[in-house]
């Protein structure tokens, strides 16, 4: 039944873009990428260690995700060394170590592949419960901390003035972030879940005019760009998660262009 | 509903008491006291590095003192208005977005009243980030009022603003202090601010040099213009002595020193 696991690509993809696109938005804004990068390259630890434990994977690698952005946090407060330079240390030891788990593992067949970029094509009902489940928690959290978040965003001194609850709203938001690295780890894999958070809102930024509409439209690029990139899999063959980054990207450089001739219209 | 359950109007809004801070092993703040009263507009003076800014968060809570208190009159809402504040293109808002994010409902009418005082009415639809310097300190100001603030802070309010927007700016707290009857914390190392539009100048240098009412002298406006292209670099103010300082900036002693001579700081004495 070729259909059935292409509906579920679909399924599951377009849940994970409904998420990733109110969610980047923020990665965008407060200048995240990094870290959400970070994150996603430690979550291999998470596959080793969910293969070692004989525990479900997507639970491994949203504890270890975990465990890395509360990590982050504790050293943050030493002052001498920079956020990104923590980042990188934490993101590389984190894939060094599950790389050597993976390698050491005796009676394992890892394909490492399918965790680097993703395998869309063999998402099963578990694991799209996982991602409505998880997406459904993430998109209610974000709503909750949306105005102090947004708020300390524009303006930490202030919003933290005003006394609006910033630093548990920074919190929840890296949690965010590592949850939805876990549950979409199998739609692109680590080395391009990244792409998902930035490339929709990237292309959002355009046409919105509030950070609401940015949101429901990083959304909207992101189902497209699943659409797309999963036609584009069955049409030429090519790999689904490599294809809908591809297909972000084009819609990205589409909105360049249209927002280019927007505002040469509106000049002219 | 002025006043917060049966507070006594004239009581400080805020008093600060022997405030001490120390970060990393520096000493940024030394005993030192400052309160606002309702309807009064404090000037808080001093060189670049004096504290000032450290001084402000500590009133806001955003930094705990390691020795002092601070005590707000019960319910005390505060408007702020920042050092620095920059609108980042990256995220889109309007000028009435900006102003009412955050904020519990604000009273019918109040947002086009406050963008008619602030004179950015005409901006209220703009994008946050096309405002210049002044439009986006007078929207930041903005939504300050919008909190119907009992007392209103000012860290340098006039920041990248030129000069006769400078005094734009400063009229406007005068006559927004007069309309809703808040009082008034301004941060400046300019001369401008001191002698323009206030009650009460209190000045530190890490430690409280003094505090008390700007001299007459100082409002002539020949002496505005002769200062004013030199007001980042030089404070004046006077004062009733405590101390003075010595050629190295140290505190000394000054029993017989003249209570209302006036007295000079350049900037970089101490600090270099």
């Amino acid at each position: 039944m070729p259909e059935s696991f292409v509906l579920r690509a679909l399924v599951g993809g377009i849940g994970i873009a409904l998420v990733t696109g109110p969610l980047g938005c923020f990665v965008v804004w407060r200048r995240m990428a990094y870290f959400g990068s970070s994150i996603a390259h430690g979550a291999l630890l998470g596959v080793a260690l969910g293969l070692l434990f004989g525990i479900g994977l997507t639970p491994a690698v949203l504890a270890v995700s975990v465990v890395l952005a509360v990590l982050l946090v504790v050293l943050q407060r030493q002052r001498l060394l920079a956020t990104d330079t923590l980042l990188g240390i934490l993101a590389h030891a984190a894939l060094a170590f599950g790389l050597i788990a993976l390698a050491l593992m005796e009676g394992v067949r890892v394909d490492l592949m399918a965790y680097l970029f993703g395998d869309v094509l063999s998402i099963g009902w578990i694991d799209i419960a996982w991602i409505y489940g998880g997406g459904v928690l993430a998109l209610a959290a974000l709503a909750y901390v949306w105005t102090p978040l947004l708020a300390a965003t524009l303006n930490e001194e202030l919003a933290r003035a005003e006394g609006l609850p910033v630093g548990r709203a920074r919190i929840v938001l890296m949690l965010l972030i590592a949850l939805v690295v876990a549950i979409a780890m199998k739609i692109v894999g680590v080395l391009l879940i990244v792409s998902l958070l930035i490339i929709p809102a990237a292309a959002a930024r355009g046409f919105a005019r509030t950070p609401e509409a940015m949101a429901v439209l990083a959304a909207g690029v992101g189902v497209l760009a699943v659409l797309g990139g999963i036609a584009a899999s069955m049409a030429w063959d090519w790999p689904a998660g490599p294809a809908i980054v591809a297909a972000a990207t084009v819609l990205f450089l589409v909105s360049l262009v249209m927002g280019g001739a927007r505002r040469a219209a509106e000049k002219g | 509903m002025a006043a917060d359950g049966g507070n006594d109007g004239h009581a400080p809004l805020i008093t600060a008491q022997d405030v001490s801070v120390r970060r990393a092993g520096k000493t940024l703040l030394e005993h030192v006291n400052i309160e606002v009263a309702p309807d009064e507009i404090v000037t808080l003076i001093g060189p670049n590095g004096a504290g000032k800014t450290t001084l402000i968060r500590v009133l806001l809570g955003i930094m705990l003192p390691d020795a002092g208190t601070v005590h707000r009159r019960a319910g005390l809402r505060i408007g702020y208005v920042p050092q620095r504040f920059e609108a980042d293109p990256v995220l889109p808002l309007t000028v009435a977005r900006f102003l009412t994010l955050g904020s519990e409902r604000p009273a019918v009418g109040a947002l086009d009243r406050i963008l008619d005082e602030t004179g950015i009415a005409a901006l209220r639809g703009a994008p946050l980030h096309a405002l210049s310097g002044g439009e986006l300190q007078r929207a930041v100001l903005a939504r300050a009022l919008l909190r119907a603030p009992e007392l209103l802070i000012l860290d340098e309010p006039v920041q990248g603003v030129d000069f006769s927007g400078q005094l734009d700016l400063y009229d406007l707290v005068g006559r927004l202090k007069r309309d809703y009857g808040c009082g008034v914390l301004m941060v400046s190392h300019d001369l401008h601010v001191v002698m323009r539009a206030t009650d009460r100048v209190v000045c530190i240098n890490r430690h409280l040099c003094c505090a008390g009412q700007p001299e007459a002298v100082s409002r002539h406006p020949e002496y505005v213009s002769l200062f004013g292209p030199r007001a980042g670099e030089l404070a004046v103010y006077t004062h009733e002595h405590d101390h003075a300082h010595d050629l190295a900036g140290h505190v000394v002693p000054a029993d017989d020193a003249d209570p209302a001579h006036m007295h000079l700081h350049e900037k970089s004495t101490r600090d270099a």
